[in-house]
């Protein structure tokens, strides 16, 4: 299978005066439709590796590549549009915007590039928000759910574009366990029905036990790629 | 027709200034029907009217007799027709207001006037409307006058009137344009979470920005119209509240519709431009320094 995701010898070194080098040449291949994750201490350079794949960050050396294309390269603008059209993010906390509804908020990607609401749009939306379970919430504003509610909002909200890569840091990190399965499956079902490549940081083993290739982090370097 | 003279009566003699007037016209810059409290205007020869302040004074009342000294050291008799109140105290006790003929018999001055005044409807053009007066008279024993040249200091004092309100203004606005653009950038750094996963799911730097500016633009439009409306809530208020005893406003009020619309024009001005530095802030803010997750 095509690799969707491709990380050719990466460091990243931060601080000016006082350099912290926290990835190591790092070279990683993630396949289109697969089911990943990532796991290592705090600390370890699981997020920034995460987010150097989500171009919300740039290697100090190396060349990355989403989708065939390089992004390493790329200016600002040229980054937002290929975030908003290729991936989708699920963080720890939802960030969900306060002042709008589940929908709106489910909507909001598409409404970065788009002014108008299709009608096949909407009912992509609403589609999505019964994938996880949320239809009858989603005229609720977005201080008016709970946590794991909010949290599958989120995951909606990641959808919504259709993008090839959903990246997920911690996503049930605040999520009760009962809650953090629920969302699992949902993460689950959405790549077995959507063939979306996903890229999980979890701490939890348990978790990633579940997923089809296990990558551990340590000290900024790969120390363990396990596929099944 | 203006002359000094003196009025004489029972405890003393006061300096007065004869004011022969073709009352009609003079009526229409010191508004002397208007202010006349008591009897008529003089129509006739030998009929004064006199000011409240002399008319405490000397206690001549209306159909009294008013002994007058002319420069020339004679006697006349005038007869007393009317009362006034110009509300200025100097002219109330010195001004003798009479017509033409009258003044003209006291003053010994056959067939000749003194001055001519006039009235401008730009009133702080007086002394350019004065200059371009005298050059078309060109006439060496006219001397035209004007009240900006003889009241300088009136004038430096409404200067300084003038300039320390714009100065107010100014400070005002200064202190406006801090204001919304402090409680605009408190807003971005409540709203940088949002800002950061809106980013993250691809808004432009651009956009982010503009979010702020039309906020800023916003709050310009509520604040002008509620200033606008406010300052003339006020203004009815002084209207019908601060009122003398005869029921005009103390201040009249004069509104001026191309002020306001300016007015309107800086609280929507000052509102946007207050917005760029919030706007920039929430356009450098990078989403990892917001998404960080330990």
């Amino acid at each position: 299978m095509a690799n969707i995701i491709e990380l050719k010898d990466i460091d990243k070194v931060y601080g000016e005066k006082i350099k912290t080098q926290v990835l190591f040449g790092i070279n990683l291949e993630f396949e289109e439709k697969g089911f990943n994750s990532i796991i290592g201490e705090s600390g370890s350079g699981k997020s920034t590796l995460l987010n150097i794949i989500g171009t919300l960050d740039k290697p100090t050396d190396g060349k990355v590549f989403i989708d065939g294309s390089r992004t390493d390269t790329l200016n600002k603008s040229e980054l937002a549009v290929l975030r908003n059209k290729t991936m989708g993010f699920i963080f720890q906390f939802h960030y969900l915007l306060p002042e709008f509804t589940a929908k709106e908020n489910v909507l909001m990607p598409y409404r970065i590039q788009n002014y108008n609401i299709t009608e096949e749009i909407d009912n992509w939306a609403d589609e999505l928000l019964d994938l996880v379970g949320l239809t009858k919430v989603k005229n609720n504003l977005a201080t008016d759910m709970s946590g794991g509610q909010q949290q599958r909002t989120a995951i909606a909200r990641a959808l919504i574009n259709k993008p090839k890569i959903i990246l997920a840091d911690e996503p049930t990190g605040n999520l009760d366990s009962d809650t953090s399965e629920t969302v699992y499956s949902i993460l689950r079902d959405i790549n077995e029905k959507y063939k979306t490549t996903f890229v999980i940081i979890t701490h939890d083993k348990r978790i990633a036990e579940k997923t089809d290739r296990i990558i551990e982090i340590k000290d900024g370097k790969i120390n363990m790629d396990v596929r099944r | 027709m203006d002359g000094p003279s003196n009025l004489d009566y029972e405890e003393d003699i006061v300096q007065i200034l004869i004011r022969g007037f073709n009352i009609d016209d003079a009526d229409k810059i010191y508004k002397i029907k208007d202010n006349l409290y008591q009897g008529r205007t003089p129509q006739g020869k030998d009929e004064i009217i006199i000011g409240r302040d002399l008319s405490i004074k000397s206690g001549l009342k209306i159909g009294d007799d008013a002994l007058i000294i002319t420069p020339g050291g004679g006697n006349i008799r005038l007869e007393v027709v009317g009362l006034y109140d110009l509300q200025v105290a100097s002219i109330n006790e010195t001004w003798l207001i009479t017509n033409i003929e009258t003044a003209q018999d006291i003053l010994a001055i056959d067939d000749k006037i003194t001055s001519v005044e006039m009235q401008v409807r730009k009133e702080f053009d007086a002394d350019i409307i004065a200059e371009d007066l005298s050059y078309t008279l060109s006439q060496a024993n006219l001397q035209v006058d004007n009240w900006k040249d003889q009241n300088q200091s009136l004038l430096s004092g409404l200067n300084g009137q003038s300039v320390s309100s714009a100065m107010i203004q100014v400070f005002v606005l200064v202190a406006v344009l801090l204001g919304i653009s402090s409680v605009l950038a408190i807003s971005v750094v409540q709203k940088s979470r949002q800002l950061g996963i809106l980013k993250a799911m691809g808004i432009q730097d651009r956009d982010a920005s503009l979010i702020f500016v039309f906020q800023g633009l916003m709050l310009g439009v509520i604040g002008a119209f509620l200033g606008i409306a406010l300052g003339f809530g006020l203004l009815i208020m002084f209207t019908k509240f601060a009122v003398n005893p005869d029921g005009t406003p103390v201040v009249p009020i004069y509104i001026n519709y191309g002020f306001i619309a300016l007015s309107g024009f800086f609280a929507l001005a000052s509102a946007t431009i207050a917005s760029l530095i919030p706007a920039r802030i929430s356009s450098k803010l990078n989403p990892i320094e917001v998404i960080k997750n330990g």
